[in-house]
């Protein structure tokens, strides 16, 4: 057996084996990287770009980027989380996303990393797209307005409902979710609340009928700790997913 | 009711079925299918794309996620006569615009919609390839160059007299070559099958050694050496290799591959055969923009007679190789001319770059060993071929070995094709295409470098500018501002929406241009503007983001009175006019005294400018 292999991340050293990403590894040493898009059951997927760290200079998406040794990563530094802070801006101005009124508030992702970034506003001007939302499934809500894009629940859907519920179409700023229906509504898909796909939302796009602010606002997971603490918590639990059931 | 569904059903399946059947009902041919689907029908509807779906047994919503990726399909019906302008920079200059607007005019139709009878819709689409001849258009996806007002008009009674496009007037879609300088490459005459056959005679692994002796650079901009490409792809675990030759010119201002698919096809896909011969490849595909459609029956028939004479196909030149070349066709996505998001669109899937690595000479078109390589440095491996890669380094520069086309365009006397030697230098160049009075170039395209002219004597090389070719001159009458303002929309357009910082960025940019544009402009923009072009620059997901804010960061540093003579005031400024958004109010309430405007102070309608 060979000698571990070690990088440096902020200075500190992390072991590593081979094939393991920068996050994969800094997570298992107990070292938290933001992330959105990235999940423990799926490849990496590099949309979200919150995990980006600088490996000698340059910037890398840390979910995809192999471990090497000796590496020099810079990742909890003023000058990345400033970059990761406006891209949360970026995420909060593309889309129409309201956290006092919102169901998933205290237990989204995307709010959660603002409240840890400290992101105090929105800074750039929003985009207030019209996104209609498909109540026709009886027991799931789909909320487009809040979509960051991060592929969770088509991945879900394909990869472990094999259903293939949702997909992307359209390009650039018009990019959005499409169900698997001609009459492009939830309700007339096989979709189901018991889907992993309707249970790995990181925001507030698939909520649960009849489950409306169960547990009030204020007492939920990001409320009681910050995400940067909840996701070590995770890792230590289960070595696994770390999405927050309602 | 019943009737009649299912005689649509049965129209749409008589339409469906041939195309189906040509495509084996292969889910890797989607885009193809949804393409000729389109050619035939106008438009894919909802239930189209239900039964292609359907036939190649693919989830509904991934088919109408390819179809919605691609700006050349349409989900919704669109005019008889689909007009779309090209709305590069140079077309801008020579007054595309104007000519737009006199067009939608005179057919009663408003840009991006489709008349109320149908015929006609009219639009703007990202540079067609045409700048040597613009301005031009594609009307139902064959190209139109050198309008003027005549044309336009003449083209409005034709498309109201609804004549097919058969008989429209011949020379409306003739495209010139405009080979103004020729030099090694298009000097070469090449009697098709002479530089395979000399490349046959050094061996697989001595015709390797040549390329690499010749140190040829890829010729699409990013100038990674060729040999080191094929010897990785080579090498690579795999027995089933791929050739793919990037004819996806979609860079604002680039248009040598056209003339290269025009007049030196030979050329073309002998170096992919010479590639293939190199790696071990048998399958080739020439994957060409969308905007270039009207070569594919020109190239197919070339493709035609090289199988003939036994140049393709099984057995190449009595060698015992096989290699076959098949092209397929874009649909109006800038970002397939990135390498893996081009083998996406291969695999019929939306054209969404990927992780890298593994690198496509790895893991490319359906996880095979792939080579991608530009139109222009296929065609050079002939001249290796032909004089040997001693001979080919000796031309150009330690770095850049060899010559470079170059597609001009913009304000000069004699737009076109030049090939010179690396390292002629800009102002060399300006004095040949007769441009007197530039006060900057744009070369290498939207995503390229904005040459100032105290900088003129740099040099086309890796070295110095690197460039895929284009090279738009701007004169000193040309607002810069505003030619990065094109450019920054370009790449709104164009962004795939992959990864945040593109996805949001591109659009955020241009809406701070279109705010500084509309007079609303302040220095606390310029600063924002600054911090979106770093985030497109270290966290975007591929080289379309990453360049994305090169035009603005060009011109901000080289031309910056041109942002700062339209800022209002040094502090901040919202991006509308609050006293002309009551414009409205005022005419309801048919007032327009004092009391009805708010005061100069929060509005700048009344104040002098």
């Amino acid at each position: 057996m060979s000698a571990e292999k070690k990088f440096l991340l902020d200075g500190k050293p992390v072991t590593f084996n081979d094939g393991q990403t920068i996050l994969e590894a800094a997570r298992g040493a107990g070292h938290y990287i933001p992330h959105l898009c990235w999940h423990p059951d799926f490849p990496a997927h590099g949309s979200c770009k919150l995990c980006i760290v600088k490996v000698g200079g340059r910037h890398v998406s840390s979910c995809a980027m192999p471990a090497k040794e000796g590496m020099e990563v810079e990742s909890n530094t003023p000058e990345m989380n400033g970059e990761r802070r406006a891209l949360l801006q970026m995420l909060f101005v593309e889309g129409n996303h309201f956290c006092p009124s919102c169901e998933k508030s205290g237990n989204c992702q995307l709010q959660a990393l603002a409240y840890d970034l400290e992101m105090l506003s929105a800074h750039f001007n929003h985009f207030y797209p019209d996104r209609p939302v498909d109540a026709s499934h009886p027991d799931v809500l789909l909320d487009f307005n809040r979509c960051i894009f991060c592929e969770l629940c088509v991945r879900a859907s394909r990869e472990m409902d094999g259903k293939n519920i949702f997909a992307l179409t359209n390009r650039g700023i018009k990019k959005h979710l499409v169900v698997n229906a001609e009459s492009g509504r939830l309700g007339d898909t096989d979709f189901a609340a018991s889907d992993r796909a309707a249970n790995i939302c990181p925001v507030g796009v698939i909520l649960h009928k009849r489950q409306g602010f169960a547990k009030p606002i204020g007492q939920r997971t990001y409320d009681e700790k910050p995400i940067s603490v909840v996701a070590m918590e995770c890792v230590k639990a289960t070595e696994g997913a770390e999405e927050v059931k309602s | 009711m019943e009737a009649a569904v299912s005689t649509a059903d049965s129209v749409l399946g008589s339409v469906l079925e041939p195309i189906l059947a040509r495509h084996r009902r292969d889910p890797v041919r989607l885009l193809q299918i949804l393409r000729e689907v389109q050619e035939t029908m106008g438009h894919i509807s909802p239930a189209a794309l239900t039964a292609i779906a359907r036939a190649l047994q693919l989830p509904r919503a991934r088919v109408e996620g390819v179809a919605g990726f691609y700006s050349f399909l349409y989900l919704e019906p669109v005019g008889q006569y689909r007009v779309l302008f090209s709305d590069n920079a140079t077309d801008r200059l020579l007054g595309n615009l104007e000519l737009m607007a006199t067009m939608c005019q005179k057919l009663w139709v408003e840009p991006g919609k489709v008349s109320e009878d149908g015929l006609v819709s009219i639009d703007t689409t990202s540079c067609t390839g045409m700048c040597d001849q613009g301005p031009a258009l594609l009307v139902n996806g064959w190209p139109i160059t050198r309008l003027t007002h005549q044309r336009v008009n003449e083209i409005c009674e034709l498309i109201r007299a609804r004549k097919p496009l058969a008989q429209w007037p011949r020379e409306y879609f003739a495209v010139a070559d405009h080979l103004r300088r020729k030099d090694l490459l298009l000097n070469s005459v090449l009697e098709p099958g002479a530089a395979l056959r000399a490349a046959i005679a050094r061996g697989a692994e001595g015709w390797l050694a040549e390329v690499q002796k010749s140190n040829l650079r890829g010729r699409g901009g990013a100038g990674f050496t060729t040999g080191v490409k094929w010897e990785a792809c080579r090498n690579a675990p795999g027995t089933d290799r791929v050739i793919v030759c990037n004819a996806d010119e979609g860079e604002p201002g680039t248009f040598k591959d056209r003339v290269l698919l025009t007049s030196y096809a030979d050329h073309v896909f002998e170096g992919m055969t010479l590639a293939a011969y190199a790696v071990g490849a048998r399958q080739g595909f020439l994957y060409l923009r969308g905007e270039y459609r009207y070569l594919l029956e020109p190239l197919e028939g070339v493709l035609a007679r090289r199988r003939a004479d036994g140049l393709l196909g099984a057995n190449v030149c009595q060698a015992g190789f096989d290699f076959d070349i098949e092209i397929h066709l874009g649909a109006g996505a800038y970002v397939c001319g990135e390498e893996s998001a081009l083998i996406e669109s291969l695999e019929g899937k939306r054209g969404t770059p990927r992780i890298r690595p593994p690198f496509p000479v790895v893991k490319g078109y359906l996880g095979r060993p792939t080579v991608v390589n530009n139109v222009e440095t296929l065609a050079k491996t002939v001249l290796v071929a032909l004089e040997g890669g001693e001979n080919f380094s000796a031309y150009g520069t330690a770095q850049s070995t060899g010559t470079k086309l170059l597609s001009i365009s913009g304000d000069c006397a004699f737009p076109g094709i030049y090939e010179y030697p690396f390292g002629v230098s800009i102002a060399q160049v300006l004095e040949d295409c007769g441009a007197t009075d530039a006060q900057a170039v744009q070369v290498g395209g939207a995503s390229g470098i904005c040459v100032a002219a105290y900088e003129f004597q740099r040099r086309i090389a890796y070295e110095d500018v690197p460039t895929a070719g284009a090279f738009m001159v701007f004169d000193s009458s040309r607002d810069l501002f505003e030619v990065a303002r094109n450019f920054v929309h370009f790449f709104a357009h164009e962004s795939c929406g992959f990864c945040t910082p593109c996805r949001v960025g591109t659009s955020l940019l241009k809406n701070f241009m279109d705010k500084l544009a509309d007079g609303h402009g302040a220095k606390y923009d310029l600063a924002d503007i600054e911090w979106i072009n770093r985030l497109l620059k270290n966290a975007s997901h591929c080289g379309l983001g990453t360049s994305a804010a090169n035009p603005v960061i060009d011109t901000l540093v080289k031309f910056r009175p041109a942002y700062e003579r339209r800022l209002q005031s040094l502090e901040f400024e919202p991006a509308f006019d609050l006293d002309k958004s009551l414009a409205c109010a005022r005419r309801m309430t048919g007032r327009d005294d004092p009391q009805a405007h708010l005061s100069s102070e929060f509005s700048s309608e009344e104040s002098p400018r």
